[in-house]
């Protein structure tokens, strides 16, 4: 699937990256502990998380991660998307919670990447 | 590239939320000399997972990364409390970090054993009440 799609299932709001949708998405991490992220994260993959400071970009960042989202209504401030806007990085928000997010998503054929 | 090249970061301590920015800095520079990706994202993330740790358990320090033809060496020198069992540190999932620290994301002891991951070498020497000095390499 494409970040749109990602966008779409999870009636998402764009805080940045709009002209980024397009790019593909084959796997999914879903955490607030950002270490597990760097240990587990694949290519090509989305970041759903409800921790909401510059590291979450950072680690975004060091993985090549496509597109971040902001689960449970977490708004992240204008530094963070800043942040992201300057590393061509697409970032989502999402009122639905960890879980259910991940569920709608797996659900759509998404899945974690082997272990 | 015919040269080695030699980058020097100091990393202030206390100033979480600009951790990272040396490893954001390698990490770009590695992609323009046309290291490979793979290559490139270990050395970011292995040298992101140090650089966090200094600012968490130690004082902050100096990274020194030298590239050279065949390799990236990174050398994290900090001036902290000193790793007290390398050992159990090494261990997935043990933690010293406080709460707070894993409020901010971090402290869930995958660490030091992340930057092993992503590495080809590591080498720790420690001495408590004096620093620590992690090597690692990863290779090209």
């Amino acid at each position: 699937m494409t970040v749109k799609d990602v966008r779409d299932i999870l009636n998402a709001r764009v805080l940045a990256g709009e002209d980024l949708m397009d790019q593909e998405v084959r796997s999914a991490c879903g955490s607030d502990m950002m270490s597990d992220v760097l240990a587990f994260s694949k290519d090509h993959s989305i970041l759903l998380t409800g921790l909401c400071n510059p590291q979450v970009i950072r680690t975004a960042e060091m993985l090549d991660i496509v597109c971040v989202i902001f689960v449970r209504g977490k708004k992240p401030d204008d530094s963070i998307i800043q942040m992201a806007k300057e590393r061509g990085l697409v970032v989502l928000a999402t009122g639905h919670r960890m879980f259910s997010s991940c569920g709608m998503l797996y659900a759509a054929g998404l899945g974690g990447g082997a272990i | 590239m015919d040269d080695a090249i030699h980058l020097t970061y100091i990393i202030s301590p206390d100033d979480f939320t600009r951790a990272g920015e040396a490893s954001s800095d390698v990490k770009k520079k590695l992609k323009q000399l046309g290291i490979s990706p793979e290559a490139v994202r270990k050395t970011a993330i292995a040298m992101y997972e140090g650089e966090i740790n200094m600012v968490i358990h130690a004082k902050g320090g100096q990274i020194d990364v030298d590239i050279t033809p065949e390799k990236i060496i990174m050398v994290l020198d900090d001036v902290g409390p000193g790793i007290p069992d390398v050992e159990l540190a090494m261990q997935a999932g043990y933690s010293t970090a406080p709460d707070e620290v894993r409020s901010l994301g971090f402290g869930a002891g995958m660490g030091l054993p992340n930057m092993k991951k992503y590495t080809d070498e590591m080498d720790i020497q420690t001495q408590i009440g004096v620093g620590t000095k992690i090597t690692m390499v990863v290779k090209i």
